[in-house]
C-alpha cells in the first residue's frame, strides 16, 4: 500500500530548468460523439504545484489532460499558460510542456535510448555524443541504467513508464502532465513513480498535473486535489481538506465498498 | 469519399511542402527504401517473369498462325513497359508495402505514439509520412525497371521453349529492340512513380486516421489497399491518355 511517507523526494541533480508555468482553465466544455464529456470546468494550477485530478473512469479526466497539452480543442472555454492561450502558436515555442501517457506511448520501433533522445535528435539541439550523455543522465534520474539498447517491448510496465518520464525530462519541461502514472503497476513501482513525481517538483520546480484514480498516490504527492464526476468538478482543495472531507459522493466515487 | 479525397490531397500537399526537409530524414528514407526493396524485389522479378511468359504463351500461337511469330518480342516488350510492369508492381506494392505502412502508422495512432510525437513538437507528417512517401516514390519505379527486364526475359524463355511459337532469342530480342525505345521504358517509370505517390499517400492517410483498437487497424489496412488499387486503376486510364498524347 502506498502511503504519504513513501513519496519523499529522491535525491538528484540540481535544477537547470526554467520555472514551472501557471495554468488557468476557464469554463471548458467538450462533447465527443454527441456526449458531453466536459461540462464547464474551471480551475487554476499554480506554478510549481502538483495538482492531482481524480475521478471515476469515464469522468473526463484524460480528455481534460489532452486539452491541457493541446491535443484537443475545446468546444467552449479556454486554457491559459502563464496568461497565453494554449491554442496560440507561440505557447508551444515559448513554454516547454510534456506528457507522460498512460501506456507510456514509447515508440516501439526505437530503442529506449532513441526514445529518450528523440526530442533532442529531431530538433537538432545536441550532437549525438551530447544526446547520449543527456539520455544516460535522465535515465539515471529515474533509476534506470544499462537498458538503453533494449526495446520497449522488452521492458516491464513500470520501466516503460519511467522511460516515458525520462523522455519527458529531456525536454526540461515547465509543465508535465501524467495520465494514470501508476495504473497497472505493483505497489512498489507505484511508490517509485510517486517519488519521482515529487522529486521533480523539488528539483526542477516543474508544474505537474496528475490524473489518477489512486487516492493513496494523490494524498502522497499532491499540493491540491480536484475530483471530477461526469465532466464537472465536485471537489477542489488541499490534501488535508481532501482527507477530511466527509462528502459521501466523493467516498463512493473514489473508494471501493467491497469488503471480503 | 470526397472528404477522404480532400484529406489525401491535403496530406500530399503537406508532404510536398516538407520536401526541403528530406535531407534531414535521409536515414529514415534509406531504411524505408531498403525495406521496400527487400520485401518486394524477388517477388517482383518472379511475378514479372511469369507475366511475360503468360503473355507470350497467350499471344504467341495466335501470332504464329498469322505468320507473325517474329513480332512477339515487341508485343511482350511494349506490354510490359507501358502497362503490365507498372500496374502489377503497383498492385504488389499496395498489398505488401501499403498495407504495412497503414498498419504501422495506424498502430502508432491507436497506441498514442503519434500523440507523444505531437507533444514533443515533432510533426508526424515530417517524421513518419515524408520518408515513406519519398522511399516508395523512388522504389516503385526501380521495381518497375526490374519487372520490365524480368518480363522480357520470361517472354523470351516461353517464345523459345514453346513448340507452337518456336523462335530464337535473337529474333525475339531483335524485334523487341526495333519496337521498344527508351521512351516506352520511361513511360513505365513515370507510371511507377505516380502509383508510388498514390500508394504512399493513401496508406499513410489511412494510418493517420485510424481509430479504435486492433479492429480499427485492420479496417485501416483494408481501406488502404482497396483505395490504393481503385485509385491506381482509375488513374492508370487518364495517365495512359496523357502519356499517349505526350508520345
Amino acid at each position: 500500500m502506498n502511503t504519504a511517507a513513501q513519496f519523499t523526494p529522491l535525491s538528484g541533480d540540481t535544477n537547470t530548468s526554467l520555472p514551472g508555468v501557471r495554468i488557468q482553465v476557464e469554463n471548458l466544455k467538450k462533447s465527443l460523439g454527441g456526449m458531453e464529456i466536459l461540462r464547464g470546468l474551471s480551475f487554476e494550477v499554480e506554478a510549481g504545484e502538483i495538482f492531482v485530478i481524480m475521478g471515476p473512469s469515464g469522468s473526463g479526466k484524460s480528455v481534460l489532460l489532452r486539452h491541457l497539452i493541446g491535443l484537443e480543442s475545446p468546444d467552449h472555454g479556454r486554457i491559459l499558460v502563464n496568461g497565453h492561450s494554449i491554442e496560440s502558436p507561440e505557447v508551444r515555442s515559448q513554454y516547454r510542456m510534456a506528457m507522460v501517457f498512460q501506456s507510456g506511448a514509447l515508440l516501439n520501433s526505437l530503442t529506449v535510448q532513441e526514445n529518450v533522445g528523440i526530442y533532442l535528435k529531431e530538433h537538432r539541439l545536441q550532437t549525438p555524443n551530447e544526446i547520449q550523455k543527456t539520455v544516460d543522465e535522465k535515465l539515471k534520474l529515474v533509476g534506470l541504467t544499462d537498458i538503453g539498447h533494449r526495446y520497449p517491448s522488452e521492458l516491464s510496465g513500470g520501466m516503460r513508464k519511467r522511460v516515458a518520464i525520462a523522455r519527458s525530462l529531456v525536454i526540461e519541461p515547465q509543465l508535465i502532465l501524467y495520465d494514470e502514472p501508476t495504473s497497472e503497476l505493483d505497489p512498489q513501482s507505484s511508490g517509485t513513480i510517486g517519488k519521482e513525481i515529487l522529486s521533480l517538483k523539488h528539483r526542477i520546480e516543474v508544474t505537474s498535473i496528475v490524473v489518477s484514480h489512486d487516492p493513496e498516490l494523490a494524498i502522497g504527492i499532491a499540493d491540491r486535489i480536484a475530483v471530477i464526476n461526469e465532466g464537472q468538478i465536485i471537489f477542489i482543495g488541499t490534501t488535508s481538506e481532501f482527507k477530511q472531507t466527509k462528502d459521501p459522493m466523493i467516498h463512493r466515487l473514489l473508494y471501493s465498498d467491497f469488503k471480503p | 469519399m470526397f472528404r477522404s479525397l480532400g484529406e489525401i490531397l491535403i496530406l500530399f500537399q503537406q508532404v510536398v511542402r516538407a520536401l526541403p526537409l528530406a535531407v534531414r530524414h535521409s536515414g529514415k528514407i534509406l531504411t524505408q527504401f531498403y525495406e521496400i526493396g527487400n520485401a518486394s524485389l524477388l517477388m517482383a522479378c518472379v511475378l514479372s517473369m511469369f507475366i511475360g511468359g503468360v503473355l507470350a504463351l497467350q499471344t504467341g500461337p495466335v501470332l504464329a498462325n498469322q505468320g507473325l511469330s517474329g513480332s512477339i518480342g515487341g508485343l511482350v516488350g511494349l506490354s510490359m513497359c507501358k502497362e503490365l510492369a507498372p500496374v502489377m508492381m503497383a498492385m504488389l506494392t499496395a498489398g505488401r508495402i501499403g498495407s504495412a505502412m497503414a498498419a504501422e502508422i495506424g498502430s502508432m495512432k491507436v497506441y498514442q505514439e503519434i500523440d507523444a510525437l505531437i507533444t514533443m513538437n515533432i510533426n508526424p507528417v515530417h517524421y513518419l509520412v515524408l520518408p515513406r512517401m519519398i522511399a516508395i516514390t523512388l522504389a516503385l519505379p526501380m521495381l518497375v525497371v526490374f519487372a520490365i527486364l524480368a518480363g522480357w526475359f520470361g517472354g523470351a524463355l516461353v517464345s523459345v521453349g514453346s513448340s507452337e511459337i518456336g523462335i530464337s532469342f535473337a529474333v525475339y530480342f531483335n524485334n523487341l529492340r526495333e519496337l521498344v525505345d527508351s521512351g516506352d521504358v520511361l513511360n513505365g517509370i513515370i507510371k511507377g512513380a505516380v502509383f508510388g505517390i498514390i500508394i504512399g499517400t493513401v496508406s499513410c492517410h489511412q494510418g493517420l486516421k485510424t481509430t479504435g483498437g486492433p479492429r480499427g487497424i485492420g479496417h485501416a489496412v483494408t481501406r488502404a489497399v482497396v483505395n490504393s488499387l481503385a485509385l491506381i486503376l482509375i488513374l492508370d486510364y487518364f495517365l495512359t491518355r496523357i502519356l499517349l498524347f505526350w508520345d
